[in-house]
């Protein structure tokens, strides 16, 4: 190479005939374009969040703020009493309907992920989608007119034999349409969300900590336990928040199974069950005008409040040991 | 504590593919062998059947037997947990258990198989663990602090003392240094000098120096071609690996000629 001619090496090396441009110069069009619709997005969901917002509080607010004598005199009490019951039955229903259903969802999502062969987990996976697909009054048509006869000698059974347990006490319902099988529709509904998203965050559990857990001489199980579960923890929390979500809101489902009162109660099992706020907007709303109208908006002003509280908490709980977390 | 190896005709596969082809070698207790070679070679491969780690991978079978002070690691009724239980391993990239501390990392092997240790024999094992990784006088102050958040190096190191706490016989190290720099690097090849006074020590480099300066006996993993089963070419004393390769293509891949 020493013996390259001069001429030669000043074309092949040389800069172009062009100075480059210096430093500075116009925003690439495309990054404007993107950053514009991610930005915009953003923007759209926190507004369409806020618009809601506004429609529950501003229609909600004459049965909030109104006169209580006034509300009296057309036979309602004050809106936090009667809300409150419905507003138990809607926690109460969806609590016992997680209860349910996350370690079921978390039991599939580790068979699907983990142990299952390939050739079983994907129809499986399928499967669990498929069931999120159907409608919410598909299943509240089932849940009252098969789950509920099926599991009423089981219920008599409970209360029979098990009444000591002050959740089984009390007089059991003839129907079989308690809170306790409206939870478990509501587990069924909520179940296919919960699994698959736990799937998800379960497959891609890194292999590089399995194989750590593994090397040390851990059994399957305990290599979930240690490299799969930990990692997994957000995940679950936010699927298990999800899954709340659609409890707390479910409308169909509760309204068909349940004929609720205004009670608070924790008994599974008597025909007097709490009602849940959406079935009681739902069922109410038809034949309601003026301030009637207003206070099953203001509930639902309150089941937006329940919803986000719960979502905080959520968060707080992610967030508490994020230096732990599998993301670093 | 420390085994030796043997291993007569072992054939590897991944499904119906043949990656490593009749592997017979002796590895010795109480040194250091290094497994060399070009990328795909089987090395690794051939490395991850010495404590059942290989199948772990869905369709990935082993033929032959390897034998851990005469007993078949591949025989009738063997427990591959209880295998890596005393076959420790040590990765290619640092993996403490995020979501552990220090102190719960070094005891993570410990607490699977006897969970009832008191809590100042755990103190004990983390800290002459730690010493022998050479970790100790780094993190003693922070033992209950993530071990992600040390530097890769002592990452590392983390992982080796997480896998002597086991007391194995054998200790595996796949590429463990490729992921560190030179001075991690250097501490993790002192420790391995270290530690070979205790255990069987087996590591897979690409780094050819790496292996002139750690091991006592080096063998060679060659393929022909792609798609054809990595073979072990030659094995022997590391200075004479080094010096006077019994075969050619040892000595063109040391020389550098190729690989």
């Amino acid at each position: 190479m020493t013996d390259t001619p001069t001429g030669q090496q000043d074309t092949a090396v040389g800069g172009p005939a062009q100075p480059v441009a210096g430093l500075t110069g116009r925003r690439r069009p495309g990054e404007a374009v993107f950053r514009g619709v991610a930005t915009g997005a953003g923007i759209l969901i926190l507004l369409i969040l806020m618009l809601v917002a506004g429609f529950l509080v501003f229609q909600g607010s004459p049965a909030l703020f109104a006169d209580p004598a006034k509300l009296a005199s057309q036979g309602y009490g004050e809106f936090a009493a009667w809300v409150l019951p419905y507003a138990f039955g809607t926690v109460w229903a969806a609590v016992l309907a997680l209860a349910l259903a996350v370690p079921v969802a978390i039991g599939i999502a580790l068979f699907i992920s983990h142990y299952a062969p390939r050739r079983l987990a994907q129809p499986l996976g399928y499967v669990i989608d498929l069931l999120a697909a159907v409608p919410s009054v598909v299943f509240g048509l089932w849940g009252s007119l098969v789950l509920a006869p099926a599991v009423f000698p089981l219920y008599k059974w409970l209360n029979e034999n098990m009444g000591w347990f002050p959740l089984f006490s009390g007089r059991y319902s003839g129907t079989g349409r308690t809170i306790l099988t409206a939870a478990i529709v509501l587990a069924t509904m909520v179940l296919p969300i919960v699994t698959s998203l736990c799937r998800e965050v379960f497959l891609q559990a890194p292999r590089l900590h399995e194989e750590a857990a593994l090397a040390l001489g851990a059994t399957r199980w305990e290599m979930i336990k240690m490299a799969v579960l930990p990692f997994a923890r957000p995940g679950i929390i936010a699927a298990v928040m999800l899954g709340l979500g659609r409890a707390l809101g479910e409308t169909m489902a509760v309204t068909m199974v349940l004929s609720g009162t205004r009670n608070i109660t924790f008994l599974l099992l008597t025909s007097e069950n709490p009602n849940t706020i959406a079935a009681t907007i739902a069922q109410n709303f038809p034949e309601a005008s003026g301030l009637k109208t207003s206070q099953l908006i203001a509930a639902g002003l309150v089941l937006f409040l329940i919803t986000l509280v719960v979502n905080m908490i959520a968060r707080w709980i992610v967030a508490r040991r994020a230096e732990y977390s599998g993301a670093n | 504590m420390s085994k030796r190896i043997e291993t007569t005709d072992l054939n590897v596969y991944y499904g119906s593919f043949r990656a490593v082809e009749d592997v017979t070698i002796t590895i010795e207790p109480r040194t250091v062998t290094a497994f060399i070679g070009p990328s795909g070679c089987g090395k690794s491969t051939f490395l991850r059947t010495l404590n059942r780690m290989h199948e772990v991978i869905p369709g990935a079978r082993v033929e032959g037997e390897v034998l851990l002070d005469g007993e078949n690691l591949y025989g009738n009724g063997v427990d591959p947990v209880r295998v890596r239980r005393q076959v420790g391993m040590v990765f290619q990239r640092p993996n403490p258990f995020p979501t552990m501390s220090i102190r719960e990392n070094v005891l993570a092997g410990i607490t699977l198989n006897f969970s009832r240790m008191p809590k100042s024999e755990q103190d004990d094992l983390v800290e002459r663990s730690l010493r022998n990784a050479n970790l100790w006088e780094e993190v003693k102050n922070r033992l209950s602090l993530p071990g992600s958040g040390l530097s890769g190096g002592q990452q590392q190191r983390l992982c080796i003392a997480r896998a002597i706490a086991m007391a194995p016989d054998v200790l595996l190290m796949d590429e463990p240094c490729s992921a560190l720099d030179p001075i991690s690097t250097l501490a993790i090849e002192d420790l391995i000098g270290e530690l070979k006074e205790n255990y069987t020590i087996v590591i897979v480099t690409h780094n050819m120096q790496q292996a002139a300066r750690v091991s006592d006996v080096t063998a060679f993993f060659n393929i022909a071609g792609t798609g054809s089963p990595g073979r072990l070419i030659e094995s022997g004393p590391t200075d004479k690996i080094f010096s006077a390769p019994d075969v050619r293509a040892t000595e063109d891949y040391i020389s550098g000629r190729f690989g």
